[in-house]
């Protein structure tokens, strides 16, 4: 696996230069569907109050766990977006695994929530979203760091041999081992590194896609 | 450990002259609907694998293809006697979704709905708990003293089991008239009736000898295997979501949460039950609280469209930390519904408490899990 990358520990600077940066993410992913000008007004009266209410506030922690992530690993990360209680991290494959490290040793984020796949087939890409929580930092009782991560995506996919392949966290978070297995069999997604790559919830012997692909039609619809 | 010529997820085990694999289920009554391979030692247990899946229904695929209000009735369905908090996380992510504003009364009533649910599950878990330790009254107390509650939420949702009453925008009817007096005369009743187990179960020590110090998982452990609920609380966590990320209304109410230090079997199995003399404080507080009057449900268009974005919520259940995570893509259904369940996430743990012990200790420490199979399959 990754080589123990020398950790300096990060000394936070407030600067006021980092809201600026964390903003535009969050905007676009609210206006972006809407191309023409007059349906983008519409959304907008609806959606303002929520966050101009809350944005001196309350995601003054969550943008602080923000800039710390982007700060250590610059361009390698993006924000996905910064809300009450939750903040969300894209990275690439090959640094999920630092970030998580970073975020185990540095942001003290100690167990996962949740591990869920996402299948995007017009992407070519399967997202695995592991949501981070701690029990043991009472300041991060209510916070909940989404990274996310995305693998190739294969049209013809052979489950464990073919590119579809991300670093297994399960060194960094002992609780991810059972998720990635589901993850495994229910999108293909090899997790190397993982020292248990069996079939958990599906029976032994199917054959067929991964069934949470979006290409996987369930019967009858 | 598989060799080169066979697939990924299949592997082949060498027979053993001392070492003896059982498989424990997924037949046998004492496993639930799942198996669970152990190796045993003469009577030491070695190596446990547990295998679930076999009541898995896909209940995450069928979310994709149903809209946001079609999709109640089915997700309740992996844990039926809890089907009010299994829905809980899937409605607020919904409603943050759709952008609905929920009045307080709804608020309300599903605190007191979610919490005769936690009862309800409890009571039907102990009872099984009961009948696998040999204890036959606390199978007949439990399924008897649940049945109060269930005629409860009968009068309420007008379902006894399989309720689909919270729906995206509140609940789905108000509460029957002088609800408030009969609830809060039931619940007394209730409270009275399961301070009684303590006699005859919790303080006997047959009870005691079979569980203490069986099965202890340490501190470290339960956070580094990230178990929830009941169990993370038996081995001294003090986390409940319900205090540590309010939702709905919990923030207002008057109740604590139970932490017990050692770990082991009986605290596990102690902790649900104090657990429900808190639900009966919650509901006599909500009880009080409520306004009396005004509207329960926010008039949904037919087909909502979700806003883009992904939203992840989750409520304490029965069992622990409930976790729903929604990604919309703007349709009218959801593009994925990922329910993180808190039997799968405990489930991690069972291997690591059972190594070590005696086959006969099997029963008290994987009921004491809170497990429960079907929820842990979706």
């Amino acid at each position: 696996m990754s080589s123990d990358s020398e950790k300096e520990t990060v000394e936070k600077k407030p600067e006021e230069s980092k809201p600026t940066e964390t903003k535009p993410p969050e905007k676009p992913s609210t206006a972006k569907p809407d191309a023409p000008k007059p349906a983008a007004a519409k959304p907008a009266p609806a959606k303002k109050p929520a966050p101009a209410k809350k944005e001196p506030e309350l995601p003054a922690f969550e943008k602080g766990v923000a800039d710390k992530i982007i700060e250590k690993f610059g361009e390698k990360t993006t924000i996905s977006f910064v809300k009450p209680d939750r903040v969300g991290i894209k990275v690439g494959r090959e640094d999920i695994h630092n970030v998580a490290e970073f975020a185990r040793d540095t942001l003290n984020y100690d167990h996962v929530d949740s591990v869920a796949g996402v299948d995007y087939p017009a992407d070519k890409e399967i997202e695995v979203v592991y949501h981070l929580s701690s029990y043991t930092d009472p300041t991060l009782s209510r916070q909940i760091l989404e990274l996310a991560t995305r693998a190739q995506r294969e049209e013809d996919p052979i489950p464990g041999n073919d590119a579809t392949k991300l670093p297994s966290l399960r060194d960094i978070f002992y609780s991810v081992e059972f998720h990635e297995r589901e993850i495994f069999e229910m999108l293909g997604v090899y997790f190397e590194g993982h020292p248990d790559n069996r079939r958990l919830l599906l029976p032994e012997d199917w054959a067929d896609l991964p069934p949470l692909r979006k290409d996987f039609r369930n019967k009858g619809r | 450990m598989s060799s080169p010529t066979l697939p990924p997820g299949l592997a082949i085990q060498k027979a053993d002259e001392r070492i003896m694999t059982l498989n424990v289920g997924p037949q046998h009554p004492g496993s639930g609907h799942m198996r669970i391979i152990v190796q045993i030692d003469g009577d030491y247990i070695v190596a446990c694998d547990p295998d679930p899946g076999y009541v898995h229904r896909g209940e995450e695929k069928m979310a994709e293809y149903r809209n946001y209000t079609l999709n109640v009735p089915h997700l309740e369905r992996p844990v039926i006697h809890d089907s009010c908090n299994i829905l809980y996380p899937y409605v607020l992510a919904a409603e943050e979704l759709l952008g609905l504003e929920i009045s307080e009364r709804a608020k309300y009533v599903r605190v007191i709905a979610s919490e005769l649910n936690r009862c309800i599950y409890t009571q039907y878990w102990l009872a099984i708990y009961g009948i696998f330790l040999g204890h036959s009254t606390m199978f007949m107390w439990p399924a008897g003293d649940r049945e109060l509650l269930i005629d409860l939420m009968e009068k309420m949702t007008g379902a006894r089991v399989t309720h689909s009453y919270f729906i995206p925008g509140g609940i789905r009817n108000d509460l029957p008239a002088n609800f408030e007096d009969v609830c809060l005369r039931q619940v007394n009743y209730f409270e009275k009736r399961i301070k009684e187990y303590a006699d005859v179960f919790y303080n006997n020590p047959i009870l005691i000898s079979r569980t203490e110090k069986t099965g202890i998982l340490t501190r470290e452990n339960a956070i580094k295997l990230g178990t929830t609920g009941s169990v993370l609380r038996a081995s001294g966590i003090d986390y409940d979501v319900r205090k540590k990320e309010p939702y709905d209304v919990y923030d207002e109410l008057d109740f604590e949460t139970n932490v017990m230090k050692s770990g082991d079997s009986y605290a596990r199995s102690r902790i649900p039950w104090l657990d429900m003399m808190e639900s009966c404080r919650i509901i006599r507080d909500a009880l009080q609280k409520m306004p009396k009057s005004g509207s329960v449900r926010v008039k949904l268009k037919p087909n909502p469209k979700g806003e883009l974005g992904s939203v992840y919520k989750r409520v304490e259940s029965g069992r622990g930390a409930l976790g729903c995570y929604i990604v919309s893509d703007k349709k009218v259904e959801p593009y994925r519904v990922k329910l993180s369940v808190p039997s799968f996430r405990n489930l991690i743990a069972l291997p690591h408490l059972l190594i070590g012990e005696k086959l006969g200790n099997m029963p008290s420490v994987y009921w004491s899990l809170n497990y429960w199979p079907v929820e842990a399959d979706r």
